[in-house]
């Protein structure tokens, strides 16, 4: 009995002094030599590995941080600037801080604003809805509202609301990645300047047709008809293809273009109440009806 | 013998209910637009302005390099100018509009019904005639058929086969034309041979329509070198590679055009326009729709003018019935579902499909249960399965490795999916999305 | 008019669901269970019943309160799942047993897994390999079928249980033939009239379900076939190398679950592999461990194990064994 122990504890303690030699030998022989910045640079990333970088993970980028010397126009968009500050100091390059992003969903095409005209029957996916036609309503510019930007995102800031069936942005969660503006088939969703506590203003439309068609299609549409040009006085609307876009850089967010849309397709976002009279507004969507009226005629 | 490909492939019930109703004229009225690109390739150039008046058959819109074809006015009026046109999947394209003013045809078309039998025309003035006249596919893929018929150098065209399949449920309007125009067919197979110089040339037609067997049997007894082959009904027959399988039994090589194997696969539509545009001169302007389901008081087999408002098909037949619940441009198979009834009909479109609502919806979709149906019913022997998986997560290079380019997106997998998966929907996807990784091979 | 619906092609469905399918295979099964409520009465209706009502009630349960989905019951796959385990177990096996099998063959078989489609092993088989080694007597313990001659219950060995034990007190395959246990005939093991669990009794009746779902085109050919062929072959080579030792192999096809293995639970969709070729493979690998376990293990039956094994493997045949591409070129 004894004798048994003994000899399969020794058996088994050859046995395992081999295999760690094995080990030790092939662990020397196969081993890979890498900078040991790129684990020192990987680990202040935040490790989402979403992409929004452009490279395939946070080790692949980071790996690129400590090889380009320049690293100025490269951007962790989850870390933001206080992570690339503190890899920059790390490796001891030079980087700029940049405006943090946020991204913005330019439709506002809810059931109630645009009518359904069809029933889509195939894969709970935008992408293959917009391979197979134009889309649900009469705008073949809109969200399709399948989800793909859900589906993509890594962190959880992006959901369809089911009374609109548009996605909605949560704005604590959102990193600004850019995963959601590539996966949307309809180019909706853009990275915009979050702006100072979060305040932004933008057209939430990017419907290209004449103002007509586009307002038949959804009522909160753009029609392209240059109020906001003309209420902007720091040039910083653009008309193109009969659509409005607001540049974020010259915006200085001054709300004039949000009054003076007809369609309310000019969305603000986290300002305070506009406090002054009810009534004056009311009076104002009186005179933008009648603003379509002439612009139909025009167009 | 009947003649098949041998794996894979659905037989979906035929419900070719509009096989009795006879060709029949639909004059279009009011405007008509005309898509400057209703091919594979490069669109035309419109050659026409606003305000000029045009004849049937007018040249208006010219090939723009090689892989395009010529566009004709199929009606005479005037041109109202060019437009961004909804097709029937609501996506906008440019389309000259015209407005219809009578119908007087170009002075060198013949008009006349008698046939013209003359075969001394030369390959090269087949294929200038065809050039000219914008022929393309009829049979969905609108591919120009003067590219077609340019055999690659180094490559020698053995036979023509005629795809007399017609495998999708519902679709009859090659079989009213082989009824109806059989010797004209005929002699359009005798040019398409002379065109590319072969001596061989087979028409492949499902015996679910025996009569045209019989009747262009008879008829090829006049011409020489054509051989009609009776193929079991089994979709998707009509698909190049089966059909040249099914016929000669060799395999188009994976990733080669089928010239490999000498065969050159035409539609019979196509074919009946060859006639048309070297015989008589007749450009490319119309082309034969079934109009057809099961809830529609009347089932129509129509000769349609190229840009026809669908609306007027629609009213041609008593209008859409009740109890529509999809409406489908070609086959039930392949065909793409139409959400604007307004759109323009194109050289490609060959029939529209009443589905009732009943039967419109597809089943609820539930867990896939690893049943290989689906790679059973593959006619390229995939594994749609799998594909629809790596699709989903968007795999590319994984659905490269599993040969997604072989797809040739007949829904087969969908069709026999006991789980009702968007197999085919998702394959799809992912083939368009691989495919910009993957050279294009050619 | 209501919308018009747009979906991508195809725009008609062939008849095939994943309810169809299974109600096929319950009514492919019934000629079996008719012969097993036949010969073993009562006792074969309590199992049944039991064993599909409570795979029903715990798939359903699960779903319901665990998993907090939707209850996919009414796709009839719990259903079948509790016939096939009833068909793997003793007419007078306790009904608490019954009970605990079809809990291990849903909870841990099926939904541990994610539900229908994701499971490795076949549940059924999951459950009744668990009882097998967790409650070995009462599973092995069968009752011989009720005839007009002796219509009173008694227990007894399978055939292949009588083989195993006459092999291993060194008796010859002939003295065994001769012995008093072995009572039977072949025509006997083809209509059910030997001892055993519900559904390894009766191969004609087994065989009829056979062709009602190739008719129907629920299975195919492959896995069955190529498992009898092997199982024949293989048999067959032993049987003439030493006949004394080996029996022959209509007796290995006849007898124990070789047909309800090879048509209904080797051919289970889930934990099948996908393409023709993967199939014959698998069927192969079953044929052979069958025979293995048979004639060379220490339990008598093999047809459980060898299936389970090759589920586990199946995914690897998936991997190697893909079709070959329309127009491959090498």
């Amino acid at each position: 009995m004894d004798s048994t122990i003994l000899t399969t504890v020794i058996m088994l303690g050859i046995l395992a002094a081999i295999l760690a030699a094995v080990l030790y030998m092939v662990a020397q022989r196969f081993k890979v030599v890498e900078d040991e910045r790129i684990d020192g640079t990987e680990s202040i990333l935040p490790g989402a590995n979403c992409g929004g970088c452009g490279y395939t993970g946070c080790r692949a980028f980071a790996e690129a941080l400590v090889k380009t010397d320049d690293i100025s126009v490269m951007f962790c968009p989850v870390g933001g600037n206080a992570a690339m500050t503190k890899i920059a100091e790390y490796l001891g390059k030079k980087v700029e801080a940049k405006d943090n992003e946020i991204a913005v969903v330019r439709c506002a095409g809810s059931c109630e604003n645009r009518q359904r005209v069809n029933e889509f029957d195939g894969a709970t996916s935008c992408a293959v809805m917009a391979a197979t036609y134009s889309g649900d309503t009469n705008c073949s510019y809109g969200c399709l509202g399948k989800g793909d930007c859900v589906s993509v995102c890594n962190f959880g800031a992006i959901y369809i609301n089911g009374e609109t069936m548009l996605p909605e942005i949560d704005e604590d969660k959102c990193t600004a990645c850019g995963s959601c503006t590539k996966a949307c088939p309809k180019l909706i969703i853009e990275l915009r300047k979050k702006g100072p506590k979060s305040r932004r203003i933008y057209v939430s439309c990017i419907n290209k047709d004449k103002g007509a068609v586009a307002r038949k299609a959804c009522k909160v549409a753009c029609i392209g008809c240059a109020a906001c040009r003309k209420a902007c006085t720091f040039e910083s609307i653009v008309i193109e293809n009969f659509l409005a876009y607001i540049d974020p850089n010259k915006c200085r967010l001054c709300r004039k273009c949000v009054e003076a849309c007809p369609t309310e397709s000019i969305i603000e976002l986290n300002f305070p109440p506009r406090k002054p009279k009810v009534e004056i507004q009311e009076q104002k969507t009186d005179n933008a009806s009648s603003e379509i009226e002439q612009n139909k005629i025009v167009l | 013998m009947i003649k098949t490909f041998n794996k894979g492939g659905v037989h979906p019930p035929e419900n070719k209910i509009s096989r009795n109703a006879a060709l029949e004229q639909l004059i279009p009225e009011g405007i008509i637009q005309i898509f400057i690109s209703q091919h594979i390739g490069a669109p035309a150039e419109c050659i026409v302005a606003k305000g000029d008046k045009v004849k049937t058959g007018q040249l208006i819109a010219k090939a723009n390099g090689f892989v395009s074809a010529n566009v004709h006015s199929s009606v005479s009026g005037t041109v109202l100018g060019i437009e961004n046109i909804a097709d029937y999947q609501g996506i906008k394209k440019p389309a000259i509009c015209i407005q219809v003013e009578g119908d007087e045809w170009e002075e060198s078309i013949d008009r006349s019904t008698e046939i013209n039998r003359d075969l001394s025309k030369t390959s090269e003035e087949i294929l200038a005639k065809i050039t000219e006249a914008g022929l393309v596919g009829l049979g969905g893929a609108t591919f120009p058929t003067h590219v077609k018929l340019a055999v690659p150098k180094g490559k020698t065209a053995k036979a023509i086969i005629i795809n007399g399949a017609e495998c999708e449920p519902y679709l009859t309007s090659d079989y009213r034309v082989m009824l109806e125009h059989g010797e004209e067919l005929l002699i359009g197979v005798q040019l398409l041979k002379k065109a590319v110089n072969v001596d061989k040339a087979y028409i492949g037609i499902e015996t679910n329509k025996q009569d045209a067997i019989d009747s262009l049997k008879k008829t090829a007894v006049n011409y020489s070198g054509i051989e009609i082959v009776s193929l079991e009904p089994k979709y998707p027959q009509g698909g190049e590679k089966q059909l040249i399988k099914s016929i000669t039994g060799i395999e188009v090589p994976d990733r080669a055009l089928p010239i490999e194997t000498g065969c050159i696969v035409s539609n019979i539509c196509t074919t009946l326009a060859v006639y048309e545009a070297v015989q008589k001169n007749k450009p490319l302007f119309e082309n034969s729709i079934t109009v057809t389901g099961k809830n529609l008081k009347v089932q129509k087999n129509f000769i349609v003018r190229v840009g026809t408002p669908l609306s007027q098909l629609i009213k041609a037949i008593g209008g859409i019935p009740e109890n529509t619940g999809k409406i489908i441009s070609g086959g039930p198979m392949m065909g793409r579902a139409i959400s604007n009834m307004e759109a323009p009909t194109m050289k490609g479109s060959g029939a529209i499909v009443f589905i009732t609502d009943d039967e419109a919806k597809r089943g609820t979709k539930s867990n896939c249960i690893r049943c290989s149906k689906c790679v059973a019913a593959c006619p390229m022997r995939l594994q749609p399965f799998l594909l629809y998986k790596l699709a989903e997560r968007n795999m590319l290079e994984e659905l490269k490795e599993n040969s997604i380019h072989a797809c040739i997106e007949c829904g087969c997998c969908l069709y026999t999916c006991p789980a009702n998966l968007p197999l085919v929907d998702y394959v799809r996807l992912g083939k368009t999305r691989a495919m910009k990784l993957i050279a294009k091979p050619k | 008019m209501n919308k018009l619906i747009i979906s991508p092609s195809p725009h008609v469905h062939g008849k095939f669901s994943t309810k169809r399918l299974m109600r096929d295979v319950v009514i492919a099964l019934l000629p079996a269970l008719l012969v097993s409520f036949y010969f073993f009465g009562l006792g074969a209706v309590k199992v049944v019943g039991l064993s599909v009502i409570s795979c029903v009630a715990f798939e359903y349960l699960i779903q319901r309160f665990l998993l907090k989905t939707a209850p996919s019951t009414n796709d009839l796959s719990a259903v079948v799942t509790g016939l096939i385990l009833s068909l793997n177990l003793p007419s007078n096996l306790p009904w608490w047993i019954v009970i605990i099998g079809s809990l291990i063959a849903i909870g841990v078989g099926k939904m541990v897994f994610g539900g229908l489609g994701n499971n490795p092993f076949n549940p059924a088989l999951v459950g009744r390999v668990f009882l097998l080694i967790a409650r070995p007597v009462e599973m092995t313990t069968w009752p011989l079928p009720l005839t007009l001659v002796t219509p009173d219950a008694t227990t007894g060995a399978t055939p292949l249980a009588i083989v195993k034990e006459g092999l291993k007190n060194g008796l010859t395959i002939d003295q065994i033939k001769e012995s008093s246990d072995y009572t039977f005939s072949y025509l006997d093991t083809l209509f059910g009239q030997i001892g055993g669990s519900l559904g390894e009794v009766s191969a004609v009746a087994l065989l009829l379900g056979f062709a009602y779902l190739l008719v129907r085109k629920v299975i195919t050919w492959h896995i069955p076939v190529s498992i009898f062929a092997t199982v024949i072959v293989f048999s067959g080579i032993l049987h003439f190398a030493s006949p004394d030792r080996f029996i022959d192999p209509v007796f290995h096809l006849l007898t124990g679950g070789m047909i309800l293995g090879a048509v209904y639970m080797a051919t289970d969709y889930v934990t099948s592999p996908m393409t023709p070729k993967g199939m014959a493979v698998y069927g192969v690998g079953i044929g052979l461990l069958t025979i293995l376990i048979r004639t060379f293990g220490s339990y008598p039956e093999g047809m459980s194990f060898a299936i389970l094994f090759m589920n586990a493997i199946v995914p690897l045949i998936n991997k190697y064994m893909k079709p070959k591409l329309f127009g491959e070129v090498k």
